[in-house]
């Protein structure tokens, strides 16, 4: 058991191939940029996972990359541009705007605005039972032109 | 006529099938290199076996050459391996190796071992070279013309497949 | 032996459900009603040789039968007899045997349960739920068999993946495919509504309790797997918007459409197309879900492993069952006629805002899903649309849909008059705003985001509160308790429902604006303070569990300021021998109105380690709403007109609508 557990320690701590381990920044204002930047990047060799959460010793190396660049006072614009030079858009999960994902982000609005437009169309269609005809009928006729223009009309159910 | 609209669903599954159907040719975990076209990145490191001599891309100007990006603890480098020996014999084209993220006592054993097809290795030991270059794997290897601009890179092992169809006919056309 | 009878069962199983598709189908056409007749019995047996064929898988799991290679894959001798029996399904052949179990359950139990209904209808709900078994059954037997012998048996197996053995494994995914199979249910129903060339409000009350079990299963499926991924994954979120999520969130969002779309139809008798059209895509959802989970097309954490014949069955299957239905809505939805009219302001037009509303989120979150598969495939390059894409589009579409759900149930069905509502909801109306205003000053910070997302949860509380005192006040009972028992309970399983999300969404503004986080080094001896809490890092030693070696840490909790102990908490960093995995299990102590989680990182030197602590005010209300959004669909599937049970007791307009000729 003891020779077991200080296998695992050991191999905990070597467990990223002979690299420097991962040591957080002084400055918590830095850690917390990181957070920030580190979720909305991905990690490129996990299953869908952020360079953030990743324990990856790629995801470890971009960290601190972008630690060295936060202490250098790189913007983060700068930094997501330093990151897409390099693995392009697919690093970001959050979709450039460009004309490639323009569907993408109008899409959902402009389908909203169809949405809505369906609706209106349907409101206004639904308002009024079909125009009876023109010319005048007689009570029988009536019914059974009622009847035929509107053969499946449910009976009114109960309001619960 | 009013009856098409309920065909709508059934069309945009359609286009939806279609695109499922390309999906199944496509492997979602690759990501292609945004450097195709675009000049190499400088750098400046010091050769594995000689760490008083220097090596950066400008001193390949003028040459087509391939950049192969390998490590002792890479598994599948093993497998491209005996391909770039081969090549080096054949002197079909000058090969740089950069040895990513390793110790510079296992990469020179790993190379006495296997064999050293390389005109040198470049000794990245802390990844920043590798990252530079947009590296998210080992092995990765790229194809670089005479004005030092990226050709084509292979992701994973370069198969006899990659080697025959891809990457020597390229190599021939840049050299003219 | 058994895994051989197991195979066999599969083989007869499948011969059943052809059979069961074939005479149903022909049976419905015909009339003949021996045809007709047999289909119930043959999907019984249909089901018990399923059942038969997973008893067997899980026997050979639970028995550590290491001559199938299913078993030497994902199980060991060493793993715990619960996690042995989930790993039955832990693989990607055994969850597709858990998939067709259920599906045979939910046929077993529409064949048990619908006495009442007409011949024709039940044989071709049974017909097309035989199709989409035969489809299963064949995939299995062809491309995913979970019988595959290893000759010679291995001496021991690799182990269940360490992050599946735990309790949410047992739980989470028979519950989660008890939803999504669950709506093959509406599914059928509504294809044989569509051959029948009838669809009505008698249609539209067999297929509600249906759909709304399947879809309290689904909910509390989806809540399982969120709040296993917070205690498992270590690093204090519960959604990703990954694919595989997504995959379960699209039949979701549908399902809520499709329930509220029956209601309508069933009391309006409109809506019919919406409604079918609804049945047909939750299920597809479904569908759709388990080939993108399967196939390779999508990276995920959650995704199995791949095999491309898996992927073309499967999308081939799709084309069949998806495409055919469709080609079925197509054909037949023309003849099925408007229904009755309504006024622009009325509760009908405030539920088809509702599914129009649903409608677009679901396909905002299909296209964020699928948008890099479509890139990709068009050759236009790779791109990733993770959470934050989700977040900025979702939440705004649904923002207007839960302001509905506080004024739909108080709206007339037909005509409802906007100044009548407004008097009915201004106090509740103006005490969520006032509550909301001021709420987040005394949780900590205030900003309109916060303010919103407590505005949208306190003004559906608000609106539930008043609809309760409207109707107590207009009871003609004498007593409070009379007047309580008099309210249906479907009302108040909607009710509920809607309460749940309220709940929902509390948990969702308050953790995401209040939360508080420290990753930080501490050694032995060390204190940090989070949320009014002091935690003191009391040192690591080692424990040995079942299968694995574990380093475990301890922190006390103290309050601040206190020198009492309020709770220790025992993070630790496990080992696996079995095959070689390191995994991390957080530490978490529970509260009603916070959570407190801390999880280890990596050692350093000097005994010291790299630790995570985090504050999580009110994050157990986001399952919490969602269990009570299931209780609220139990409630209502509890209602009166659901445990009438002969057909002497069916209503009028049924029996005048429903009986065949």
């Amino acid at each position: 058991m003891r020779t077991l557990a200080a296998a695992l320690l050991l191999a905990l701590a070597g467990s990223a191939f002979g690299q420097a381990d991962e040591v957080a920044h002084p400055d918590p204002r830095v850690e917390a940029r990181l957070k920030d930047l580190g979720e909305e990047l991905r990690c490129l060799v996990c299953q869908n996972q952020t360079i953030a959460d990743s324990a990856a010793p790629l995801a470890l190396d971009l960290r601190n990359q972008i630690r060295t660049q936060i202490a250098q006072s790189r913007s983060d614009d700068e930094i997501r541009a330093y990151m897409v030079d390099r693995y392009g858009d697919f690093v970001l999960y959050k979709p450039p705007f460009k004309a490639a994902t323009a569907l993408l982000w109008v899409g959902p609005f402009a389908l909203l605005a169809v949405g809505i437009g369906v609706l209106a169309v349907v409101l206004r269609r639904r308002k009024a039972p079909p125009a009876a005809p023109a010319a005048p009928e007689t009570g029988a006729r009536r019914a059974e032109v009622a009847a035929l223009l509107e053969p499946d009309r449910a009976p009114p159910g109960k309001d619960r | 006529m009013k009856g098409l609209k309920y065909a709508i669903p059934l069309v945009l599954f359609a286009a939806l099938v279609a695109f499922l159907a390309v999906g199944l040719t496509r492997d979602p975990r690759e990501v292609p290199s945004p450097f195709i076209g675009k000049p190499a990145p400088q750098f400046k490191l010091t050769e594995l076996a000689a760490p008083e001599r220097t090596f950066g891309p400008e001193d390949m100007r003028g040459k087509v050459w391939l950049l192969n990006v390998w490590a002792s603890w890479c598994v599948s480098c093993r497998v491209e391996h005996p391909l770039l020996v081969d090549m080096s014999k054949q002197a079909l084209v000058p090969i740089v190796g950069l040895d990513y993220k390793d110790k510079r006592a296992d990469g020179l054993q790993w190379l006495a071992t296997h064999g050293d097809p390389y005109r040198l290795s470049a000794y990245d030991d802390e990844g920043k070279v590798g990252i530079d270059f947009g590296v998210y794997g080992v092995p990765e290897t790229f194809v670089i013309d005479k004005q030092g601009v990226i050709r084509y890179k292979q992701i994973g092992p370069i198969t006899k497949e990659a080697l025959d169809k891809t990457i020597l006919p390229l190599v021939r056309k840049l050299n003219g | 032996m058994i895994p051989e009878l197991g195979h066999f069962a599969l083989v007869v199983a499948l011969s059943l459900a052809a059979a069961q598709a074939a005479l149903s189908f022909t049976g419905a056409a015909t009339g003949r009603h021996a045809l007709m007749g047999a289909s119930r019995p043959i999907a019984i047996g249909q089901f018990l040789f399923v059942a038969g064929a997973f008893a067997a898988l899980a026997y050979a799991f639970v028995t550590s039968d290491f001559s199938v290679v299913n078993v030497v894959e994902h199980s060991n001798s060493k793993l715990p007899l619960q996690y042995r029996f989930a790993a039955t399904w832990g693989s990607h052949e055994g969850s597709m045997l858990l998939w067709t179990l259920m599906l045979g359950g939910w046929t077993f139990a529409v064949a048990l349960f619908s006495r009442h209904l007409p011949e024709r209808l039940v044989a071709r709900v049974l017909g097309v739920m035989g199709l989409v078994s035969a489809g299963f059954l064949l995939f299995i037997l062809l491309t995913s068999d979970p019988f595959e012998r290893l000759i010679p048996a291995a001496a021991e197996g690799h182990d269940l993946n360490p992050l599946l053995q735990d309790p949410g494994m047992v739980v989470h995914p028979p519950m989660l495919y008890m939803g999504y199979v669950g709506f093959s249910v509406a599914f059928a129903f509504a294809i044989a509504a569509l051959l029948e060339g009838r669809l009505d409000a008698a249609w539209a009350r067999w297929s509600r309790p249906w759909t709304t079990a399947a879809w309290c299963f689904l909910t509390l499926g989806i809540m399982m797997g969120s709040a296993w991924a917070y205690y498992e994954l270590g690093w204090g979120g519960w959604w990703f918007w990954d694919p595989v999520e997504n995959a379960s969130f699209m039949p979701w969002l549908a399902g809520t459409a499709l329930i509220h779309s029956l209601a309508v139809t069933e009391k309006r008798g409109t809506f019919r197309a919406w409604t079918v059209l609804l049945a047909i895509v939750a299920f597809s959802l479904s569908l759709v879900g388990t080939f993108l989970v399967r196939s390779g097309v999508l990276t995920s954490v959650h995704a199995f492993a791949t095999d491309p014949r898996r992927g073309i069955f499967i999308l081939l299957f799709l084309v069949v069952v998806v495409g055919g239905s469709l080609a079925i809505f197509a054909w037949r939805a023309p003849r099925v006629g408007l229904g009755s009219s309504f006024a622009p302001v009325s509760r009908e037009s405030m539920l088809l805002a509702n599914n129009v509303l649903l409608g677009v989120a679901l396909a905002a979150v299909m296209l964020g899903t699928l948008y890099p598969l479509f890139l990709d495939a068009l050759n236009l390059g790779k791109i990733s649309v993770g959470p934050p894409y989700f977040d900025a589009v979702f939440f705004p579409l649904m923002a207007p849909a839960v302001f509905l759900m506080a004024v739909g149930p108080v709206a007339s069905w037909k005509r409802a008059r906007l100044p009548d509502l407004w008097i009915r909801l201004r106090w509740a109306f103006g005490v969520a705003v006032v509550a909301a205003l001021l709420l987040p000053f005394l949780l900590g910070r205030w900003s309109p985001l916060i303010a919103f997302g407590l505005w949208l949860a306190l003004w559906l509380v608000a609106s539930a509160v008043a609809q309760l005192v409207q109707r107590l006040e207009a009871a003609p009972q004498a007593t409070l308790g009379a007047k309580l028992r008099a309210q249906s309970l479907s009302w108040y399983g909607m009710t509920v429902a809607h309460l749940g999300i309220a709940v929902f969404i509390l948990g969702v503004t308050i953790v995401k604006g209040y939360e508080t986080e420290r990753d930080l080094r501490m050694a032995p001896g060390q204190h940090t303070a989070i949320g009014g809490y002091d935690f003191e890092f009391k040192g690591v030693r080692e424990v040995p569990g079942p299968n694995y070696t574990a380093i475990q840490g301890a922190f006390d909790i103290r309050r601040a300021g206190s020198p009492q102990v309020v709770r220790t908490l025992y993070p630790q960093k496990r080992m696996y021998p079995a095959d070689g995995q390191t995994m991390t299990e957080a530490a978490i102590d529970t509260g009603l109105t916070r959570d407190l989680y801390v999880s280890l990182g990596e050692p350093v030197e000097g005994g010291a380690w790299g630790v995570r602590v985090y504050h999580k005010p009110f994050v157990d209300w986001i399952w919490g709403g969602c269990v009570l959004m299931a209780l609220g669909g139990f409630l209502a599937l509890a209602d009166r007109r659901y445990r009438v049970k002969r057909a002497a007791a069916v209503p009028a307009g049924a029996a005048a609508q429903g009986a065949m000729p």
